[in-house]
């Protein structure tokens, strides 16, 4: 090693290294435009000059080829460095006067023009093109020739190089964008797309998939990779300070004994370069929707900036063409999310720039979900135009590359209509690579390729023992695939339930040390993080600084605190220091506390006693070009850190022991099949019905557009539950009261006046939804207006009057997508699809008319919808301000509505009218809710922890949902999430204890006046005020319940006294990071 | 008043789900705000007791920012609701303690918003270092 001096810092690098390197070591920066870490130094730019002192006096050198000898006096920053260095600039400026490059770094030397006479090169002669083709690359397509005055850069006889491969390297390179590639080679280079940016940006051959990427590394494409197809470069080794690349690394190949499989391959983009008509590929602004979707990304091309791929300009206006890929001849499905989420992204469009003009194109507005139809209605009000054409084609501009969209309007006028730019709705379709995945798992396909399951068993494939979930199994979002993804699991954990456990392996941990009533103690650890957070602030005056703090015992810095070295030696530390407190100056305490804290725990310390500083994302990453001020915050954060450590506590998580028995409530088909699974997983449950019968709305489904038979499965069901040992069916009862909560509830059941008390661990509710009794359309005045219902059973009692129909009006959303309910009831689309082709399979000459306002038969239903047109079911759409009329003339019913087409009324003859009612929310539920504590939403329906991510969880822990109490469903979807239901009550069910969290509000009863300010606010209900006899007295306190508490704190900033708080974050742990801000100041 | 010179100084409680995550975005983005502000993470906008920002002001905080999740989004149900409530009684006491209403900002930040992140904090500082140093400065 030899040691040498920079600006008076010592510093020892390794022999053979240059001053350049050891003065990076010392994050020094000197400035340089010939250097490169991965080619050999070559002293061409001279703008690295540097000062060497000696006993003879002083010379100037360049920094990046003269070598690092031992006792070197360095100065980078002398007088006379820098005026060497203006000269150095000038002399480049008069070469390349319009480097950005060259200018900018002028300017920061103080040099805005050169005195010497322009030459208008763009060429520096650096020779970083010419040495990384020659020295990585191994191709020499390009060399220095010439000398003198007329060197440059060149191919061989200025021809198109033969050997050329166009890996573009020497253009990445290049400090002043001098390379055209087109000069050099006829290969045209092939850059490498980002996936990521769905090919809106490039990326490199070794990149990080997505800044989310789980882990968080770069991973090497060897398809691009030049090592892997040239057995060349390797440049990146030289960057990575980790030494963390590896081009040896293989694919590992295992092997694992399962029982089950679960095959969730999710699905593809339609390609809508299929759609030459439509521009995309051809058009610069004709973009697919999930490109669209990273042009709102924050971390998107344009950061969140929604700018024309052709010139990077707002457009002004916005236009959305549907069912790109979907509802078509030979992709006859539709693909069930487009609809929402060409709404979702014109609404963020619009929260982006609120003058931006957008456009919907569709065929029928499919917003069947939960809240889905207010959602339309917000986008309607906020301005998006929505308009009811498919148009045919694009057309492109050429001056503007506006788009050009010929559609028809409402009133049947063809107009052209410019639009800055277009996003093409494109739909789901399987993987390609599924077929393979579906043959080696023996798994059917169904004509489109999702994979095909059985009406009753929506996530069971062919395969007994493996199952499926998520748009593999046909298009679906997020809620349904969340919720066929916890079917799957039930599915498994029923089937492989005597294995349940066998597999964890607990870590064990050394005891924990007793810290009580020492002082702190406190070990500091800072991270250099490569050079992220190193070489922005001085991390060594950070360290000094650190070690004068009281308590601090122990500091040190780290290249990489996280590596697993490091871990290592922290625990280590902690024992020979007897460290009672760690703090960890670093990143963010959201991605690595876990780390640090299991650190803690393996050197016997109570895991919070650790506290981070973030001084990298929140500081040395946001003031890079303040390197002092990022010193000196980083010194303030640490400050705070060491401040709060001082004042934690070890705090440890408790422990409740939990029922393993559950209960459901509501015993239709949701609420029988969450039972059923979780009888077959082994617990006990208690089924409580409130009629005599079990099947609810399930009794009156007669038959299922799948074919299958509702009422042979109900009765097997019913079967089912009677002979199942685990549960017990209490029919005819009602719950009363309920107490307690996750893990230990006790509820109160009735039957027939008689109360019994029952202990479950969770609550399923699946206490189902009611029928709208319509008041209009003559319903209960004629008997001939019936609702689909009353039609299906009609049909299966096989009345004779079904043979002689001659006309049929089904009218559809009846009572649903109105202001009273503004919801969509979702499966009456289906259902009178279903009804009319059965008409029709009776008496081909009957006609069936189906009044609609958007036919929703989403996803596989949409085949049904062409087999009724197909055999010749009419199909007449209504708006919502131009309902149907049905009235009686001469005894004959008829119904009265605007066809759109011929835009003129019309009036029909029916012997039958048939309406779809909406389904309506029990009216009992509000009561479940109350007992349960549960919330219901605006429309009356149980109201979810999370739309998307928890769809069957509410926020209360422990209490679970399924079926037609969360919202509209079918058959198939109301199965899905009854399992669902049934996997996320197994996840508490399976334990004999549940953790509770350790950081939740503790009372302080001393300073409790009962006041019950606190009360309320808890957004858990996790707080009761109690009485107690104190030394006499009457004294009133509140008690939490530490299952129920989620550590919020919201009772802490409400409390005036201090009489509640959150471990780890009690007002005085924040108080003193306040006061330790300010000392700084 | 106002001082070219005069670095404010700014202490933010950002809640742990959103606007922490939002601050921690703005890194990974690269986004350089000016280097005046001393996040403290809280778990919930909705945690932070009044008395906590008025001490900061009147122990010589230039300003004080609370950030928190979107309106719907909290991570606690409503917490933020709770933060936002609370925001009219802070304003009241500033005007007890003869302090300008700008010297404390209530702000939604979501983890995806990192530019929004460090737009707030610029604005937040060019604020308070118009209204020059806090009168509690000693």
């Amino acid at each position: 090693m030899i040691t040498l001096t920079i600006d008076n810092k010592k510093v020892e690098v390794e022999e053979g290294s240059t001053i350049l390197q050891a003065a990076e070591k010392l994050g020094i920066k000197i400035p340089t435009l010939c250097h490169h870490k991965s080619l050999k130094p070559y002293g061409a730019c001279r703008v690295c000059l540097v000062e060497l002192t000696g006993p003879r006096g002083s010379i100037i050198q360049a920094s990046c080829v003269y070598p690092a000898q031992e006792g070197l006096v360095v100065q980078t920053d002398t007088e006379r460095v820098l005026k060497t260095r203006r000269i150095m600039l000038e002399l480049l400026l008069a070469r390349c006067p319009d480097a950005p490059v060259i200018k900018e770094m002028a300017k920061e030397y103080g040099v805005e023009e050169s005195r010497f006479p322009k030459k208008n090169e763009d060429c520096i002669l650096c020779g970083l093109c010419a040495r990384v083709c020659e020295e990585r690359m191994g191709v020499g397509a390009v060399s220095f020739v010439n000398r003198g005055s007329s060197r440059k850069v060149a191919v061989p006889y200025d021809k198109h190089s033969p050997i050329c491969i166009a890996c573009g390297a020497c253009k990445v390179v290049c400090p002043t964008d001098a390379v055209d590639l087109s000069e050099v080679t006829l290969n045209k280079p092939r850059p490498i797309l980002s996936e990521y940016d769905m090919g809106l940006t490039r990326r490199s051959s070794i990149y990080i998939p997505f800044p989310q990427a789980i882990p968080k590394v770069a991973v090497i494409d060897r398809d691009t990779c030049m090592h892997f197809l040239n057995d060349a470069c390797k440049s990146c080794e030289n960057f990575c300070e980790a030494n963390a690349i590896d081009y040896e690394q293989q694919d590992e190949f295992e092997d694992v004994d399962v029982g089950a499989v679960v095959l969730s391959p999710g699905f593809e983009q339609f390609d809508p370069d299929l759609k030459k008509e439509l521009g995309y590929g051809r058009y610069p602004n004709v973009l697919s929707s999930m490109q669209f979707e990273r042009l709102l990304s924050a971390s998107g091309p344009y950061l969140g900036e929604i700018l024309r791929p052709s010139d990077e300009k707002h457009p002004k206006k916005v236009a959305w063409i549907q069912c790109v890929g979907s509802r078509e001849v030979e992709y006859n499905y539709c693909s069930s999310v487009c609809c929402m989420y060409a709404t979702k992204e014109a609404i963020i469009a619009k929260e982006h720039k609120p003058d931006l003009d957008c456009t919907i194109f569709f065929i029928d507005m499919r917003a069947f979900g939960k809240g889905f139809d207010s959602y339309y209605e917000r986008a309607k009000d906020l301005g998006v135009r929505y308009i009811r054409c498919r148009p045919s084609s694009i057309k492109e501009a050429p001056a503007t590359k506006d788009l050009k969209i010929t559609y028809q309007k409402d009133d049947g006028e063809v107009t052209t209509e410019d639009f800055g730019m277009v996003v093409l709705s494109t739909g789901l379709r399987p993987p390609l690579a599924v077929r393979e995945l579906a043959d080696k798992f023996g798994v059917k396909l169904n004509e489109h390729g999702f994979a095909e399951t059985q009406g009753f068993a929506p996530v069971e494939t062919s395969n007994p023992g493996v199952y499926v979930c998520g748009p593999f199994a046909g298009p679906k979002d997020i809620p349904e695939t969340v919720m066929e993804a916890s079917a799957g699991a039930a599915k498994a954990m029923a089937l492989l339930k005597d294995q349940r456990g066998t597999l964890i392996t607990h870590k064990e941990y050394p005891p924990e040390k007793d810290v009580s009533g020492q002082d702190p103690r406190i070990g500091v650890f800072v991270c250099h993080c490569g050079r992220n957070i190193g070489g922005y602030a001085d991390v060594p005056s950070i360290v000094e600084y650190t070690k004068g703090l009281p308590n601090v015992v122990y500091a040190e810095d780290n290249l990489y605190t996280c590596s697993t070295d490091t871990q290592e030696r922290i625990t280590e530390l902690i024992a020979e220091h007897d460290l009672n407190r760690v703090v960890v100056a670093s990143c963010s305490p959201r991605t690595h506390e876990p780390l640090f804290r299991n650190t803690c725990r393996e050197a016997g310390l109570n895991e919070y006693l650790f506290e981070m500083a973030n001084i990298r994302d929140q500081c040395t990453w946001v003031h890079m070009h303040e390197p002092e001020e990022a010193t000196r915050k980083s010194k303030d954060l640490v400050r705070m850190a060491v401040a709060k450590a001082r004042l934690l506590e070890p705090l440890h998580k408790g422990k409740l022991k939990v029922n393993n028995e559950a209960l459901v409530i509501g015993g239709g088909l949701a609420g029988m099949t969450a039972a059923i699974n979780l009888a077959d997983q082994g617990f006990k449950v208690h089924l409580v019905e409130k009629d005599k019968d079990l099947g609810g709305n399930f009794r009156h489904i007669h038959s299922l557009l799948s074919g299958d038979d509702p009422q042979e499965e109900l009765a097997k069901t019913i079967e089912r539950i009677d002979s199942h040992p685990n549960i017990d069916l209490y029919s005819g009862s009602e719950i009363c009261a309920v107490e307690g909560s996750v893990g230990n509830f006790k509820s109160t059941i009735r039957h027939d006046g008689t109360e019994k008390e029952v202990s479950h661990g969770i609550a399923i509710i699946a206490t189902g939804a009611g029928e709208y009794e319509p008041t209009e359309y003559l319903y209960g005045k004629d008997p001939r207006v019936i609702t689909q219902r009353s039609l299906e059973e009609w049909m299966a009692e096989s009345k004779p009057e079904l043979q002689n129909l001659k006309s049929v009006v089904m009218i559809q959303c009846v009572g649903s997508r109105e202001e009273e309910r503004p919801y969509c009831s979702r499966i009456c689309c289906q259902q009178a699809i279903k009804n009319a082709i059965a008409l029709k399979n009776i008496r081909p000459e009957t006609d069936v008319y189906i009044l609609y306002r958007d036919i929703r038969t989403y996803g596989l239903l949409e085949e049904h919808y062409r087999r009724a047109r197909e055999k010749g079911v009419r199909f007449i759409r209504y708006e919502e301000n131009q309902k149907p009329e049905v009235s009686v003339k001469n005894g004959g019913l008829g119904v009265s509505c605007v066809d759109p087409i011929l835009n003129a009324p019309v009036r029909i003859d029916s012997d039958l009218v048939v309406l779809a009612p909406a389904i309506v929310p029990n009216e009992g539920a509000d009561e479940v809710g109350k007992l349960f504590k549960i919330p219901l939403n605006q429309d009356k329906f149980f109201l979810e922890a999370h739309m998307k991510l928890r769809p069957v969880d509410f926020a209360t822990d422990g209490v679970f949902m399924c079926g037609l109490a969360h919202c509209p469903k079918s058959v198939e979807e109301s199965i899905a999430q009854a399992d669902a239901a049934a996997a996320r009550a197994a996840t508490i069910l399976s334990k004999d204890e549940i953790e509770l969290e350790a950081t939740i509000s503790e009372v302080v009863d001393e300073n409790c006046d009962g006041c019950a300010y606190c009360i309320d606010p808890c957004p858990y209900n996790a707080l009761t005020l109690i009485e107690y006899m104190r030394k006499g007295d009457i004294k009133k306190t509140v008690e939490r319940d530490g299952a129920l508490c989620k550590g919020c704190g919201v009772c802490m900033a409400t409390c005036p006294k201090q009489g509640i708080f959150i471990r780890g974050f009690k007002l005085e742990q924040l108080g003193v990071m306040v006061d330790a801000a300010l000392e700084g100041d | 008043m106002a001082n070219e010179d005069f670095e404010p100084l700014i202490i933010g409680f950002c809640c742990n789900w959103c606007s922490y995550a939002g601050a921690d975005l703005a890194g990974v983005s690269r986004l350089q705000y000016p280097p005046n502000m001393r996040i403290i993470r809280v778990m919930c906008s909705g945690m932070v007791h009044p008395n906590l920002v008025i001490d900061a002001l009147t122990k010589g905080a230039d300003g004080v920012i609370i950030c928190g999740c979107h309106l719907g989004d909290c991570h606690y149900l409503e917490g933020n609701v709770k933060a936002e409530n609370r925001k009219e009684a802070i304003e009241l006491l500033l005007e007890d303690f003869g302090l300008e209403p700008e010297r404390f900002r209530l702000e939604w930040i979501s983890a995806s918003e990192g530019p929004r992140f460090a737009k707030v904090m610029r604005e937040m500082t060019e604020a308070v270092r118009a209204l020059g140093p806090s009168p509690y400065k000693a």
